[in-house]
């Protein structure tokens, strides 16, 4: 079954607006996914987005045709030093948003087939899997962003330090 | 709000105990940065000797007259490598026509898949004044001993990712060490240290 993204979009709106009728459908949105761009022959980059399942979730994977190799994974700083490893399942409370970003969780994309350019999106479909042991796959189409684009909402790097 | 940090201001901040830096480049003297870390007594980076991606043969002193701001990364990088080039973007915004003193300085720490095609683009597409250096696998990993930057490789499915340190360091208009700036400081932050970098050298 592949619906488009429109209609899976639309579908996950009129769920959420239903989502106190239903309570046995456990799902999760997706807020502000994007994808950063790559420059010519760069092999790798990130995704970014919000998650906030409404039961108690799991992000168990990612899959995209862009890249052979979709990874979840955590950036750590231990004594200035960053280090990243693969997160095989990522939790996701009940409610409760959890931002995948660059200071963080994010999505790797490993082995780009071809360059991701600003302006392009990038379809990624996530699987997620509930409480119970269901899963749902959620399309999503993750629009690019510039290589030097910075998260959307006053990251560390970039504080409005106006008050000072 | 004014975004511009004027050496002015950092002037007038240092008060009487910068005017005596002021007088000439003070080699030894410790510095007192508001955010970063003084390193004017570590001897780090000196006898580097890397390559553009056009080829030339790049050391410390090519860099003399400017002041270098020196980072360790990669390009599969998707998180920390962007945001500090994003962050030198804007410090070089908040510098005003300071900017063009700073030379920021990437250098690969995976020449294996970092082209010189690639680490020019990579970089060039955040500023086109930035330099990337890489060098062979040997080269790459005396330089970064020379800096006591620990890297290693991470396997990632089929293939790797680099955990590595983060820190940015500053050399004053002579190649003296002077300031090391950390990931989590924001732009505003270093700008406010790299401009008392410039008043000293």
């Amino acid at each position: 079954m592949r619906s488009p993204v429109k209609h899976a979009l639309g579908a996950m709106a009129l769920l959420s607006l239903f989502g106190a009728a239903l309570p046995a459908v456990a799902q999760t949105t997706v807020g502000e996914p994007w994808v950063r761009a790559s420059v010519p022959q760069q092999q790798s980059t990130g995704a970014f987005m919000t998650l906030t399942a409404s039961t108690d979730s799991k992000l168990v994977g990612v899959e995209s045709p862009v890249a052979k190799t979709v990874q979840v994974h955590q950036m750590q700083m231990h004594n200035d030093v960053m280090s990243m490893s693969e997160v095989k399942a990522l939790d996701l409370p009940a409610g409760k948003p959890v931002v995948l970003d660059t200071n963080g969780y994010h999505v790797m994309l490993m082995g780009l087939v071809k360059q991701v350019k600003e302006g392009d999106t990038v379809p990624l479909t996530l699987i997620v899997e509930d409480a119970k042991g269901q899963k749902e796959s959620i399309k999503v189409d993750a629009p690019v962003r510039s290589l030097t684009a910075t998260d959307g909402h006053g990251e560390h790097s970039m504080h409005d330090h106006s008050h000072m | 709000m004014n975004d511009l940090l004027t050496r002015r201001t950092v002037i007038a901040g240092l008060g009487l105990l910068g005017l005596g830096a002021l007088a000439g480049c003070n080699n030894s003297g410790a510095l007192d940065f508001k955010y970063g870390k003084d390193l004017s007594n570590k001897i780090l980076g000196r006898t580097f000797k890397l390559k553009d991606p056009q080829g030339n043969v790049m050391t410390l002193s090519s860099f003399q007259g400017s002041m270098p701001m020196v980072f360790f990364g990669f390009t599969q990088c998707p998180a920390v490598c962007p945001t500090t080039l994003a962050r030198a973007v804007q410090i070089k915004k908040l510098m005003g026509r300071d900017a063009d003193f700073l030379q920021v300085v990437f250098i690969s720490l995976d020449p294996e898949r970092d082209t010189p095609e690639v680490l020019d683009a990579y970089v060039k597409a955040f500023d086109p004044s930035f330099v990337a250096l890489s060098g062979t696998l040997e080269e790459t990993a005396a330089v970064a001993k020379e800096f006591g930057v620990f890297y290693e490789k991470v396997p990632a499915g089929d293939t790797y990712t680099i955990s590595h340190s983060s820190t940015s360091y500053v050399f004053d208009s002579r190649g003296v060490l002077r300031l090391g700036l950390s990931h989590s400081l924001n732009a505003r932050e270093c700008t406010e240290d790299l401009l008392t970098v410039m008043e000293v050298c």
